[in-house]
């Protein structure tokens, strides 16, 4: 696990506290700490079906968790007068009722957080919604067109805080670009951001900071940079059985894979003496670059799609 | 790692305790305005409506073109008027609640006001304000009706005012039964068959002469009738509210019980 750098001084705008959750008798959130602070995006990465939903949902006050923690602003959501005006929420594009006008189904939300109605049409403009796509229903939207329809709805009450769960799905590339420039200006003006992915690229290109979580549990988190600089080296040859000896014979530890680069932990020049004692020619030698998180979050996934793996 | 050190500092929030302003609670008056909004700014909501009015004036006309003129009386028409109302306004009722878990909006609604107690009370006070809002055309196209057919025979008019009186119970209670089964539900199909099927049943089971006279104290088909047709006893009320506590009353209290405790997942 890599350690997380807390800064005690900073404000903490999110914040779970061995945040557990029970959902038929199986525990989908176990134990799940951490903090979000301004002016900083956090990823919140995990396959699917890893607890990032549940866990987002206890933040907004829609499931109770059965245990820890979960406050927004310092204090609990349920018990933000006016939750609208501090924190934005994107829990599921997908969810606005399908019958009405896209313009509509924001003005409702304005006019129950108090927002003037010119906003709305402020924020459709922004998000990239004309006048027809907003007096279309919202059965006629494309997920992207959903997806721009929910980040506006998020902005709506020019919030403090964005909630996002996995608001880059149903994006093109031009439209995910577009989004992590929205998302980056509104942490560069202090605001601060926690959104899901089960993409690592995704949450990669645009986050401070990640959370990666498995089964419900946190599995590393730190700053990106932290987490990419992991130590090691990834090194390949075409005779793969004389690599892994030569690797063997020096002591060095490697994790194991079928074919394929490999990763060592240690340093490249150690490693290139190992192949060349034991012979073998090399085809790439380079140090691991965020390739731990990769493993890391492939391991995971792979759990995740296959949770009973065949025995060793 | 430090985590467990900066867990004894104070966490430096920059929560204001303003309350004030933007920030202050969205009052009930404005929820009610939304949820009275959200029955008819969706495609099927907006045709219910336009359907019960235009199936008024239908019934109504029809009414009184056929059958004598003895009969169009101002009670005999406003039974027969009322009844697409009383068919169509607990549906809107049901959808009203269930649209929130069958869209999924109900993420938003709860996200944005986390109190569920009070979009339940602002549901059912739209819901009300609809159900006299329709009740009013209702009553005024049977009134129109009554006076361009028959406006000047003996005792067309008797009675109205009472039976104005006690259709907004009638109409009224319908649409709180209807929002109540959408509560306990949740679910639009399932709900709409309670709400339809289950008082059928009931009234069979009932009938038997197995429980005697029952039948009026729980069966609202029975109790409710009245309430469009003639000037009610005491005892008659009495049975109009035992049959709603356990129609109306029971599955509100069970259905807002349901909402306020369980997550929203949908």
């Amino acid at each position: 696990m890599v350690a997380a750098r807390v800064e005690s001084e900073a404000a903490v705008m999110i914040e779970a506290q061995h945040l557990t959750k029970q959902l038929g008798g199986r525990t989908v959130v176990s134990d799940v700490t951490f903090r979000c602070e301004p002016g900083t995006i956090t990823g919140f990465l995990g396959p699917n079906g890893a607890g990032k939903t549940t866990t987002l949902r206890m933040l907004a006050g829609l499931a109770e968790p059965d245990g820890g923690e979960a406050r927004v602003l310092g204090g609990r959501y349920r018990d933000l007068p006016n939750p609208g005006r501090r924190v934005g929420i994107l829990l599921d594009a997908a969810a606005q009722h399908d019958g009405r006008r896209g313009r509509e189904a924001l003005a409702l939300s304005a006019r129950t957080m108090g927002v003037p109605a010119a906003r709305v049409d402020a924020l459709l403009e922004r998000v990239g919604l004309d006048a027809a796509a907003a007096r279309r229903r919202v059965g006629q939207y494309s997920l992207g067109m959903r997806q721009r329809l929910g980040l506006a709805h998020a902005l709506l009450g020019e919030p403090e805080v964005l909630i996002l769960d996995e608001p880059a799905n149903g994006l093109d590339p031009e439209g995910m670009r577009w989004m992590r420039g929205l998302l980056r200006g509104f942490a560069d003006r202090g605001g601060t951001v926690l959104l899901s992915s089960h993409l690592l690229a995704e949450v990669e290109a645009v986050a401070d900071r990640m959370i990666i979580i498995g089964g419900g549990r946190i599995q590393a988190q730190g700053s990106r940079d932290e987490l990419l600089a992991t130590t090691g080296t990834l090194v390949e040859a075409a005779d793969v059985a004389g690599l892994d000896a030569a690797l063997r014979r020096a002591g060095l530890a490697v994790h194991p894979g079928d074919g394929g680069p490999r990763l060592v932990d240690a340093e490249p020049e150690v490693v290139a003496r190992a192949a060349f004692d034991g012979g073998v020619v090399l085809q790439r030698l380079a140090p691991a670059e965020g390739a731990g998180l990769e493993r890391l979050f492939f391991e995971l996934t792979a759990e995740s799609t296959h949770p009973e793996p065949a025995g060793v | 790692m430090s985590t467990i050190a900066t867990r004894t500092a104070p966490l430096v929030a920059p929560v204001p305790a303003d309350t004030t302003g933007v920030h202050a609670r969205p009052g009930l008056g404005r929820l009610v305005g939304v949820e009275l909004r959200k029955i008819v700014d969706t495609r099927a909501g907006f045709w219910m409506q336009v359907a019960t009015v235009v199936l008024t004036a239908i019934v109504v006309a029809v009414r009184l073109l056929t059958g004598d003129a003895a009969q169009h009386t101002f009670a005999e028409v406003l039974s027969v008027g009322l009844k697409p109302a009383a068919v169509l306004l607990p549906v809107a009722g049901i959808l009203l609640v269930t649209s929130e878990w069958s869209q999924r909006t109900a993420m938003i609604t709860f996200a944005l006001v986390p109190q569920r107690s009070r979009v339940v009370a602002a549901k059912l006070a739209a819901a009300l304000l609809l159900a006299l809002a329709v009740l009013a055309v209702s009553i005024a196209s049977v009134a129109a009706g009554v006076l361009a057919a028959a406006p000047g025979a003996d005792g067309t008019w008797s009675g109205a005012g009472t039976l104005i009186a006690q259709s907004v119970v009638y109409i009224g209670g319908g649409m709180l039964t209807g929002v109540a089964f959408g509560m306990v539900v949740l679910a639009s199909a399932p709900a709409l068959v309670a709400l339809f099927a289950l008082p059928i049943a009931v009234s069979g089971i009932v009938s038997l002469s197995f429980f005697g006279d029952v039948a009026p104290w729980v069966d609202t088909r029975l109790s409710l009738a009245p309430l469009l047709e003639e000037v009610l006893s005491g005892r008659q009320w009495a049975q109009v509210g035992t049959s709603l506590a356990l129609w109306m009353v029971l599955p509100l209290l069970i259905g807002a019980w349901r909402i306020a405790r369980r997550a929203i997942v949908v």
